[in-house]
């Protein structure tokens, strides 16, 4: 069976994003830019699948311009088999993302669809959702397990009160979330041979997806700025601090 | 006018105050409002519905496979049920994140994410990068609203109302291809972190399982829910529920005590909202001090002990 790996390029987790003064967007001018963290873990559980002997393939796919193929070959240095980049220069929402993996599905017909569970940048946690609605197929987002058993899967999911557990059919679409496993590092010789790995380049326009009733995005602004607070000195002053407050 | 719908979080026994807070951003929004109710035996959670301010109708659907909140059974419901109205709202929890992009998929529009205000009844304010940048989104072209609720920027709506309490048929059938198996849950006596007033939060300075007992006694002592960083969580000190943060839980207590949490950018987006944050760290340098209402710089071993004593 074909694992397919949603990919997106985001401003690295380390980097401190600081809002551009005219508000039109945050400053990724020389901006380290990586894989989005929770697509690392969603590739790293389709590699330990492939590596148990329960895929044959493992498809890492991202929609953007053509400087996402250098995180689609951080997944070819993971391990990824091949590599396929859904090229447009706009800026997708998650809808559209949607519709255009679920062309890339109709091509590929994979019986696992795996994506991180949130991209760090827009945060808006939706794309694996509309897929598996669009696609009509079983979701299981927010997973931090998987036991696949032919043609189903048990996936444990963090949701706010525990642990709950669902048995999906295949194919299904699952988010991960971060405790799912930890991804491996890439090494030197890996990343020499991903440059001769397959990474195939679709127009988006080719797909006969249409990017429609994009929500506008406007006005980004620093968040509110929380007052300077006060030292103290030990705990009886905090705990005086506290009763001066009236929170305790 | 708008005619707006809230799909109503519950656990099957009681609802979930995340409802009451899509009622309050409900309000900002102005118009009708409705809850919807989906469960299997839920006229008494429908009931506690029917009394938050300014609700006119609260819809229950009972239906066996609808008993567990599964998005695929769920979403379908909605999406029948959404004709009616301009918005569809839920809250911005797991429950609410896992339902509504598939509501809205189906309804064929894109959703929008955490409103933490209303600029009108299409524009909305909501954070991005972690709560780094926060932008205004207009849903254009008279599509539907359908959008998830950020619970730490609203307080619930009061329960002043009375609303009436109307049974509806399922319209769908049961999607066989999703399973619920069950559910596992940490939950004790304490007040549950989303919801509490007062939470205190340990980090990775606890050291051990054994030693965070230190953060449940301080809490018990005065009645907080119990929080941690991902830290603390990733080295397995405590339940993963408990982590509070970028990819945790977004709470805002009247009173946030962190113990021994460094103050990462990701833990802090997490607590942003909370109306007194105090941090005890033993480095002065650590970045919890930077957005800290009360700072004190010790050891928590020392620390907790001292407080307990004066809280006596």
């Amino acid at each position: 069976m074909k694992i397919l790996v949603g990919i997106k390029r985001v401003v690295d987790y380390n980097v401190r994003v600081r809002v551009l003064p005219d508000g039109s967007g945050v400053d990724t001018d020389g901006v380290k830019m990586s894989v989005n963290p929770f697509d690392e873990i969603a590739l790293e559980e389709a590699l330990r699948i492939r590596e148990a002997g329960n895929a044959d393939e493992v498809i890492v796919v991202s929609a953007g311009g053509d400087e996402c193929q250098q995180q689609l070959r951080t997944g070819l240095a993971m391990g990824a088999d091949r590599a396929i980049q859904i090229q447009t220069s706009e800026s997708l929402q998650p809808l559209s993302v949607a519709r255009a993996f679920l062309k890339i599905i109709e091509q590929e017909d994979p019986a696992l669809v795996i994506l991180g569970k949130q991209a760090i940048d827009d945060d808006n946690s939706q794309t694996a959702q509309m897929l598996a609605a669009l696609w009509d197929r079983p979701q299981a987002t927010f997973a931090s397990k998987m036991v696949l058993n032919g043609t189903t899967a048990a996936v444990t999911r963090e949701v706010d009160a525990g642990l709950e557990t669902i048995e999906v059919d295949l194919p299904a679409v699952i988010s991960v979330d971060l405790r799912m496993n930890e991804p491996r590092f890439v090494k030197l010789p890996d990343i020499m041979k991903a440059k001769r790995k397959p990474l195939d380049v679709v127009p988006l326009e080719e797909l006969g997806v249409a990017i429609e009733g994009n929500i506008g995005v406007t006005n980004y602004a620093p968040p509110p700025q929380r007052e300077k607070g006060i030292m103290v000195e030990d705990a009886a002053q905090l705990v005086q601090e506290l009763k001066n407050r009236g929170l305790i | 006018m708008s005619k707006i719908l809230i799909i109503a979080e519950h656990d099957g026994s009681s609802l979930n105050n995340s409802t009451a807070k899509c009622v309050s951003c409900a309000q900002a929004i102005g118009g009708e409002i409705d809850i919807v109710v989906f469960g299997n035996g839920v006229d008494a959670i429908a009931a506690e519905a029917a009394k938050l301010d300014s609700v006119s109708k609260v819809l229950a659907v009972n239906a066996e496979h609808l008993a567990a909140p599964l998005a695929a059974n769920w979403a379908a419901e909605a999406l029948t049920l959404a004709a009616n109205y301009s918005h569809v709202l839920g809250p911005s929890t797991t429950f609410g994140r896992d339902l509504m992009p598939r509501i809205a998929a189906l309804a064929g529009v894109n959703q929008v994410s955490d409103i933490m205000a209303v600029n009108s009844p299409t524009s909305f304010k909501r954070p991005v990068y972690a709560g780094n940048a926060i932008v205004d989104v207009d849903v254009a072209g008279g599509a539907k609203v359908i959008a998830t609720v950020r619970n730490a920027s609203w307080k619930a709506a009061a329960e002043a109302g009375s609303a009436s309490v109307e049974q509806a048929a399922a319209s769908n059938s049961a999607a066989s291809h999703t399973r619920y198996v069950g559910l596992e849950s940490e939950g004790g006596e304490r007040p549950d972190l989303q919801s509490a007033n007062r939470v205190v939060s340990g980090g990775r300075a606890l050291g051990s399982e054994e030693s965070f007992e230190l953060i449940y006694k301080l809490a018990d002592k005065i009645g907080a829910g119990v929080g941690a960083s991902r830290a603390a969580v990733d080295a397995a000190y405590c339940p993963n529920d408990m982590q509070v943060g970028q990819t945790g839980k977004i709470i805002s207590p009247d009173l946030y005590m962190a113990f021994g949490i460094s103050g990462a950018i990701q833990h802090v987006t997490g607590i942003k909202d909370a109306g007194t944050i105090v941090a005890v760290n033993k480095d002065s340098e650590a970045p919890i001090f930077e957005i800290a209402d009360i700072g004190l710089v010790g050891d928590l071993f020392t620390v907790i002990p001292e407080l307990e004593n004066l809280l006596g």
